[in-house]
């Protein structure tokens, strides 16, 4: 038997597993407030036109979401699941066994895909209540919004593992993570056209993955007219494929040693230590 | 030989947690590392569990260097952690035999791993509890669990930090039992720290007792208390009054009690000191030492 193969078949036992646990769980209130919030957002949104598209903002905003979802879900994710782990113990467990880190890097890999995947049901599901657009976009737009997703996955996955090495705490994570995210989205045209905001923000936005997984969304369901709205007055696939695989490559290459110089330090005295500072936290 | 240790040391920073510490453990033996908090157990057990980098030294786990033990040599070792609140959403049952699957790859004809889940959750006394969510045991339940997945991939070394600490003294001696009977039965080679004398002396066939970053004393309890020719307590009835009196040689000063008092005494007692004035002496003995090199480090 491969030892290697085996560990990757129980990181994706560990994986499934952990979803299931999850679904049962209080996790799911974030998504309930996720989707309500969605709902409220495209509800206002339903009747404001977008000039020269013929298209309501509702319409952009829903692929929008989609995109954004994807990108901060596998940032911020994984890195409050692995800080979480790192002061729990878990991973201290994955070490103790053979290619046990192997399955628990499958294993997250796969859960924090299984929970985008919920996320943007959440999303979509009640959106389309609202605004009807894969039905205009056909199957070719269905499997454009899926590879756009994907891309837009694996551009912040390795980041959300680094920032979950990297610090302290979850809290710690989650500040490093969460607050910046807030930052971007709120200037990549999610809600509102980018169009909207001065030339240099824009600038800033464009560095940035979830900019262009909103862009690739909407890209994907829109029709060609909606292109209109955009910077430039078209798709720009070529620009989005570039900066999220940019991102993603540089992220795989820096991630995987990072990951392994955290797993290499870790023990059990450094675990009881976070141990106790989580302690009085609770305090 | 299981485990080789020579002149290992650790530095933190400017501090030495571990000045030079030398002992070896063979097959099958089940060997105590005992010593006051802060002596440099743990450190001592995470080098050898590879979880740690010593400064320097010479170790040798099952034969290999814990610093470049691969995954096969990983597969031969039991660490029992201590946990805390990690998979709190699993059930017993189910993570136990997730974790065991990982060590089904490394199953020789010889050792076949992992264990039977269900007959290891009957060895660490949880089949009533093999469907409940983990999060909801007790902390003996949990500290059961947590040797049960140490042991899981039956291990050929096992290595047990303060394993009994937070036990109540019937979850100790259910502990102690499960101790002997993978000793005896599986033929493990077991590692343990503890600072509770009457534990080592009760699970081990030999305890190193490390003090300050050194092993100041390796032996079996009865060598032990030898080694360190303790001083014995004399106790005597002449002429109607009692008298007590430590010495070093008991047996001397018998011999001198009856030639000065040939007649007279009576209700003769001598008393060996206890394996634990062994312990405090050695312990007390090495503290004072290294009082003193402090002090000449600071002249």
């Amino acid at each position: 038997m491969n030892t290697k193969a085996q560990a990757i078949r129980l990181g994706v036992d560990r994986g499934v597993r952990e979803f299931r646990h999850s679904m049962g769980s209080s996790d799911q209130l974030y998504n309930l407030f996720t989707g309500l919030a969605a709902l409220t957002v495209l509800w206002f949104q339903r009747d404001s036109p977008v000039e020269g598209s013929g298209l309501t903002l509702a319409a952009l905003t829903l692929p929008s979401l989609l995109g954004m979802g994807i990108v901060f879900g596998s940032l911020v994710g994984p890195a409050g699941q692995l800080s979480i782990n790192r002061e729990d113990g878990t991973l201290l467990r994955a070490k103790a066994v053979p290619h046990g880190m192997l399955g628990y890097v499958v294993g997250r890999t796969v859960q924090t895909s299984l929970d985008s995947l919920t996320g943007l049901l959440v999303v979509l599901v009640p959106g389309l209540l609202l605004v009807n657009v894969p039905a205009d976009a056909g199957v070719g737009g269905v499997l454009g919004l899926v590879a756009v997703l994907a891309l837009g996955m694996v551009s912040m996955l390795p980041w959300g593992a680094v920032a979950g090495s990297i610090t302290k705490s979850p809290g710690g994570a989650m500040g490093m993570t969460m607050l910046p995210m807030m930052g971007i989205i709120a200037i990549s045209g999610i809600f509102y056209p980018i169009t909207a905001l001065p030339g240099w923000l824009q600038g800033v936005a464009q560095v940035f993955p979830v900019y262009w997984a909103g862009h690739g969304a909407r890209a994907a369901l829109l029709p060609d007219a909606a292109a209109a709205a955009e910077l430039g007055g078209s798709w720009r696939i070529l620009e989005m494929t570039g900066v999220l695989g940019v991102w993603a490559v540089v992220g795989f290459l820096v991630a995987p040693t990072i990951l392994r110089r955290m797993a290499r330090r870790e023990s059990g005295s450094d675990m009881e230590q976070r141990r106790q500072a989580a302690l009085q936290r609770v305090r | 030989m299981v485990i080789e240790v020579r002149d290992l040391r650790m530095r933190y920073g400017t501090t030495d947690v571990l000045h030079g510490v030398d002992f070896t453990a063979d097959a099958g033996e089940v060997v105590a590392l005992l010593g006051p908090n802060g002596a440099g157990k743990t450190t001592t057990i995470e080098i050898l569990e590879g979880f740690r980098l010593p400064s320097d030294g010479h170790v040798r786990v099952l034969g290999v260097d814990p610093a470049s033990g691969d995954e096969a040599w990983r597969a031969r070792l039991g660490v029992v952690l201590q946990s805390w609140r990690d998979h709190g959403r699993w059930k017993v049952r189910e993570l136990l035999h997730h974790l065991g699957r990982y060590y089904a790859p490394y199953s020789t004809s010889r050792q076949v791993r992992p264990f039977d889940t269900d007959e290891l959750i009957e060895t660490v006394g949880l089949t009533g509890h093999a469907h409940k969510k983990i999060s909801s045991l007790s902390g003996g339940q949990r500290r059961r669990l947590d040797v049960a997945i140490g042991i899981v991939g039956k291990p050929d070394l096992l290595f047990l930090d303060e394993p009994t600490a937070g036990f109540d003294p019937h979850a100790r001696r259910d502990f102690h039992d499960l101790v002997h009977r993978l000793s005896d039965l599986e033929g493990m080679t077991i590692l343990l720290t503890t600072h509770d004398l009457a534990e080592a002396e009760k699970l081990a066939d030999r305890i190193l007792v490390l003090a300050g970053g050194r092993i100041i004393a390796d032996g079996s309890p009865d060598q032990l208390s030898r080694q360190v020719a303790g001083k014995s307590e004399v106790r005597w009835t002449h002429d109607g009054l009692r008298h007590v009196h430590t010495t070093d040689d008991a047996t001397a000063f018998v011999r001198d009690l009856f030639r000065q008092h040939a007649t007279g005494v009576s209700e003769l007692e001598v008393r060996r000191s206890t394996l634990e004035d062994t312990y405090m002496a050695l312990v007390q003995r090495h503290e004072t030492g290294q009082a003193e090199e402090e002090e000449v480090a600071l002249r």
